[in-house]
């Protein structure tokens, strides 16, 4: 062979080639898969923001269910200001991992409101640390702005069998019911404890044995994002806002004046959904 | 094991020899067990079947293109960068692998998370292109490829079934042990969750092949 294969030019022109043709392939995949890709994460965000009102779709299905479904959505800062109110767009697309990045008081926090059966409900995204790796979920209020009714988690990379655990219904579904605030109106979040360690609460969910790690960054991020909903709860009620036309659909168990202000931006969805609405 | 290159040309598609390469890293040279390769992801995902069965198939995608790419380069790869030359070709390999499940197997690729990119680190594949696929040619080297991600994926799966059956009364993901028996006082040995039970576990099986494999017990000095 007339080539010197260990010269240095030769090493040097063949990492060059190779390492190009490997990037060359890389971009031609990404550059093919990209718009599925991001197509499939969108479809998979609205499954969740639905799972969070216990309502399971197909992925294909996801985008229609979720435009009937979600009414309304607004984001809230720590403090419970509202900002972004009506944008479903831009809330859809809030990064929480870049807004709890951001410095103190210009974190943005996404609620959305969803309407299912003539109930309201405020989904709140989430966003935490788990033991080893970021986890994140939603978890939807009743109308009172304090019972759970249903929780999804997910994570990116939490212990099999244990911390992973927290995205599985059975671990899920203990959190429906639960409050967020007291008998006397005061916050208390709803924090996953070890088993045993207290008595079981309203406010309490059994976390994972052997997952405790995650089950603290569970507490933790449930505590960060209640809160700031608790703060805009109270905002409301101490708002008291008059309701107009109030001939929208009213669940009369759940549904009270203080949730009045946000479910008219989706009154004309409201109604025309409850006619056709098959979702449960 | 570059006896293999000599009389390329008239051996049948899948000679004695060739099949040794399946078959060979299943039982006497087990990349496990004898080669004691991979034994990482061995402790990281075998607490349930179903990442682990996940984990084999993308080992078992990855080592058989590798060796095949490798194979077909091994003539132009200089010496002295082969070992990044084979990182960026596994490296590449398993970024598109990724990019494809997500974009047409999305829900497999959920299941699979974190260890599509963890194949990059498995021992196992590099040392294949290292000890095989830089000296042989690409048929043998993709049966080799095979053979060995099947001898891996066999120990996973083993040791995931010990794990998940003992420590959450389950096998892939089905509730096997009844109820009647937890109302009876059986608790999951939640042990079995711990990574080192994996290395435990791995210690006896090669403790069981060793002692009926007389060949590959170490001479007594």
């Amino acid at each position: 062979m007339a080539l010197n294969k260990e010269s240095n030019g030769y090493v040097i022109t063949f990492s060059v080639v190779l390492v190009l043709v490997v990037s060359v392939l890389l971009v031609t995949v990404f550059s093919i898969t990209k718009d599925r890709i991001s197509q499939n994460q969108k479809l998979e965000k609205m499954q969740n923001i639905l799972a969070a009102t216990n309502i399971q779709v197909d992925r294909d299905a996801a985008e229609a269910a979720y435009n009937e479904t979600i009414v309304d959505a607004f984001a809230l800062t720590e403090t419970g200001e509202v900002q972004l109110k009506g944008d479903k767009e831009a809330i859809f697309n809030i990064d929480l991992a870049k807004e709890l990045s951001k410095p103190e008081g210009e974190k943005l926090f996404p609620v959305f409101v969803a309407s299912k059966n003539d109930s309201t409900f405020y989904i709140l995204g989430m966003r935490g640390k788990g033991l080893w790796d970021a986890i994140w979920g939603y978890v939807s209020l009743q109308s009172d702005m304090k019972t759970v009714y249903n929780a999804s988690f997910d994570h990116k990379g939490e212990t099999a069998g244990l911390g992973a655990e927290i995205k599985e219904s059975w671990f899920t579904q203990k959190f429906t019911n639960k409050k967020i605030v007291n008998e006397n109106g005061e916050f208390v979040s709803v924090s996953v404890i070890k088993k045993g360690t207290a008595p079981a609460s309203e406010y309490n969910v059994d976390g994972i044995s052997g997952g405790t790690l995650t089950s603290d960054g569970l507490s933790a991020m449930l505590k960060m994002f209640f809160s700031a909903f608790y703060e805009y709860s109270k905002k409301v009620a101490n708002n008291n806002p008059v309701i107009e036309n109030v001939d929208m659909p009213v669940d009369s168990l759940t549904t009270d004046s203080l949730s009045a202000d946000i479910i008219q931006d989706g009154i004309d969805t409201l109604s025309a959904s409850t006619n056709n609405n098959s979702n449960n | 094991m570059a006896e293999v290159a000599e009389k390329e040309k008239k051996e049948a598609l899948f000679s004695k020899k060739r099949v040794k390469l399946i078959s060979d890293p299943l039982t006497d040279n087990n990349p496990v067990t004898v080669q004691v390769l991979g034994i990482c992801s061995a402790l990281a995902i075998t607490v349930q079947i179903k990442p682990a069965v996940f984990m084999f198939l993308g080992v078992l995608f990855v080592i058989t293109l590798g060796n095949l790419v490798v194979s077909l380069l091994r003539n132009l790869i200089p010496n002295r960068v082969r070992i990044i030359a084979q990182l960026v070709i596994v490296a590449g390999l398993v970024s598109i692998v990724d990019m494809i499940l997500k974009a047409y197997q999305y829900d497999i690729s959920k299941q699979l998370s974190v260890f599509v990119g963890l194949i990059i680190t498995n021992c196992i594949v590099m040392g294949r292109l290292e000890a095989f696929a830089m000296g042989n040619k690409p048929w043998p080297s993709m049966l080799d490829g095979i053979g060995n991600s099947l001898g891996y994926g066999a120990i996973l799966v083993l040791v995931a079934f010990v794990r998940e059956l003992l420590g959450s009364g389950k096998i892939y993901g089905f509730q096997v042990v009844p109820q009647a028996f937890y109302d009876l006082g059986y608790v999951n040995n939640g042990l079995m969750m711990m990574p080192p039970v994996a290395l435990i576990l791995v210690g006896i099986i090669i403790w069981i092949q060793r002692s009926k494999t007389p060949s590959l017990i170490e001479a007594e000095d």
